[in-house]
């Protein structure tokens, strides 16, 4: 049972089940495996079963919209109205949020259900879930591994069939590494193309939100659904949004994909590369024109991706000061007590360490040197990419350097766990789509590929992979738990 | 780049944050490995070039100022830690 968004559609819409029934059987496998996979910090069992039993009413009625009566769950850093927005932290382990963020408001008016609010790294920092205060998640692959990270619990509950599509956010890679390590497909709109209101913020100008599925076909239906302009949000884009579903059909015949060299060197496990080389082979065979490029700054996005995320962090997280909702500690002295010990304690060591990294390179005299810099080399990788689209349609390459590493392999090291974000973290910079989705396996882990777009260029990338999950089925394979 | 304990004590008070004093040296390790990683930075002469603050370009939307949210007092004090008579309870600021 790995019902796709699309086969659910269909299937409620024959009658051939209800919402109420297929709801149901999320939630009995989400009861059956998330104690040991920890995908969800919050299922909500009750108001899932509520909307679906008003999706069937609606389904009777003819009053259908485009996700009515199909089961969602959420990453836990969107505000839900009446439900505990956790952010995977301690010091929002308390916070029922007093209103919704606007996808899930979309998501409502589309008719969905919510299954539940899934597991990530605390404030989506971590590239490996294992920086929740709700424990980590197991990559249902195999479970002394990890599920990547921040939206770990969203990827991981789609590849484990606990929830047939599901919400994340990626700042650095935030939805396409976890899609690569689990084997499921997840896209990075273009920066403005999904409402950030009522999303907890963690680096304003990386930020994005987006969906996960098991194909292209579905994270285009979700899309559809999360997309558009927000008066709300200051950065949102009033550019019109395409009908997704529509493209898919598009093909990728005669488009020019780029492979950037850069993405192809060392770094690179090479069984890895040998697997992204097969799939190449077949987007050839399908009539894309492939030819190499190159992405020259690619090795500075580390460092300046560090610097602009940790500094807008430091800025974000001075809101969490225990005063007016969130962790406050016991028996405070002065209000410098309250603040500090109400952080200290409510922030994980991970969080933390951005934190004071980020107050440090704002602080006074260090602004030119590290903000700044930031800033100018971040338009340098924007403008890599910018010469790279006069010649390509596309730019592809792997998700990943590795498959998903064991549980506790980097935890002692920071610096080599933000390495695992070399090939996603640029995008964010540059604010370019991006799509991960399976094309193998190395020893017996998901390869996930990523393809990159140009701005608001979200059909070509969801095109593209649609028609290579047309004549590949490393998209339906599923773990031995989830059989 | 290295970090001493003294700039990790100073750093964490802008930051208002607590830091037990035995995990200081543990702090002054990681940060000083992450400005490592930082400084690479430093390889590229980009003095010329314009900062780049939002992906897009884009420039602050503006609105007309006119009031758009209810008030939702009692809702949002529900959640807050320590309230009274419609307002929050901080210690004592001023004696």
């Amino acid at each position: 049972m790995s019902m796709s968004v699309t086969e659910i559609r269909r299937g409620l819409a024959e009658g051939r089940f209800s919402s109420v029934e297929v709801t149901q059987d999320y939630l009995a496998r989400i009861a059956q495996h998330n104690p040991v996979l920890n995908c969800f910090i919050s299922v909500t069992d009750e108001l899932a079963l509520a909307q679906a039993r008003q999706a069937d009413a609606d389904l009777a009625n003819g009053n259908t919209q485009a996700l009515t009566g199909v089961p969602i769950a959420h990453k836990d850093l969107f505000c839900t109205d009446g439900v505990r927005t956790s952010c995977g932290s301690r010091i929002l382990d308390n916070f029922i949020a007093p209103y919704d963020a606007t996808i899930i408001e979309n998501f409502k008016r589309d008719g969905a259900v919510m299954l539940g609010k899934t597991n990530m790294d605390e404030f989506a920092m971590g590239s490996s879930n294992e920086n929740s205060f709700y424990g980590s998640v197991a990559n249902p692959w195999n479970i002394g591994h990890v599920p990547g990270g921040s939206s770990g619990g969203s990827a991981a509950a789609i590849a484990a069939g606990l929830a047939p599509g599901a919400t994340g956010t990626d700042t650095g890679g935030s939805i396409r590494q976890p899609a690569a390590l689990c084997g499921v497909t997840g896209i990075k709109p273009t920066y403005g193309r999904v409402s950030r209101y009522g999303m907890v913020a963690f680096a304003s100008s990386l930020d994005q939100g987006g969906p996960f599925a098991r194909s292209a076909e579905d994270c285009a239906l979700l899309l559809q659904t999360m997309a558009g302009f927000d008066p709300r949000d200051s950065t949102s884009s009033e550019q019109a949004v395409p009908d997704y579903s529509a493209a898919l059909g598009d093909g990728i015949e005669g488009l020019k994909i780029g492979l950037p060299k850069e993405y192809f060197s060392e770094g690179l496990d090479g069984r890895l590369a040998a697997v992204i080389e097969t799939a190449v082979d077949e987007l050839r065979k399908l009539g894309a024109d492939i030819k190499e490029i190159s992405l020259p700054n690619t090795s500075l996005s580390i460092p300046t991706y560090y610097v602009v995320a940790m500094a807008e962090c430091s800025s974000n997280l001075s809101r969490f000061d225990g005063v007016r909702f969130g962790h406050r500690c016991a028996d405070p002295v002065d209000l410098e007590d309250l603040y500090k010990r109400s952080r200290g304690e409510g922030f994980g060591e991970e969080v933390k360490r951005r934190i004071l990294i980020g107050t440090y390179a704002l602080s006074a005299g260090y602004y030119d040197a590290y903000y700044l810099k930031a800033q100018q080399l971040r338009r340098m990788i924007k403008d890599d990419f910018q010469t790279a689209f006069d010649s390509v349609d596309l730019i592809l390459g792997p998700t990943t350097p590795e498959v998903a590493f064991e549980i506790g392999a980097k935890t002692d090291d920071p610096v080599s766990m933000y390495l695992q974000d070399i090939y996603t973290i640029s995008l964010n910079l540059a604010g370019l789509p991006g799509i991960s989705l399976p094309v193998g396996f190395v020893d017996g882990l998901p390869v996930g590929m990523q393809l990159i777009g140009n701005y608001f260029d979200e059909s070509t990338l969801l095109g593209a992979a649609h028609s290579y999950q047309q004549v590949s089925d490393w998209h339906l394979q599923v773990p031995e738990l989830a059989r | 780049m290295t970090l001493k304990s003294d700039d990790v004590r100073s750093i964490a008070h802008l930051a208002r944050l607590h830091i037990d004093e035995d995990a200081i040296e543990h702090y002054v390790h990681d940060l000083s490995s992450i400005l490592s990683l930082v400084d690479q930075m430093n390889q590229v002469d980009s003095s010329a070039v314009v900062p780049l603050a939002n992906p897009l370009d884009a420039t602050q939307r503006l609105r007309t100022d006119e009031v758009t949210e209810v008030d939702q007092r009692d809702k949002f004090q529900v959640i807050a830690p320590d309230v009274e008579a419609g307002l929050y309870r901080v210690p004592k600021v001023i004696e």
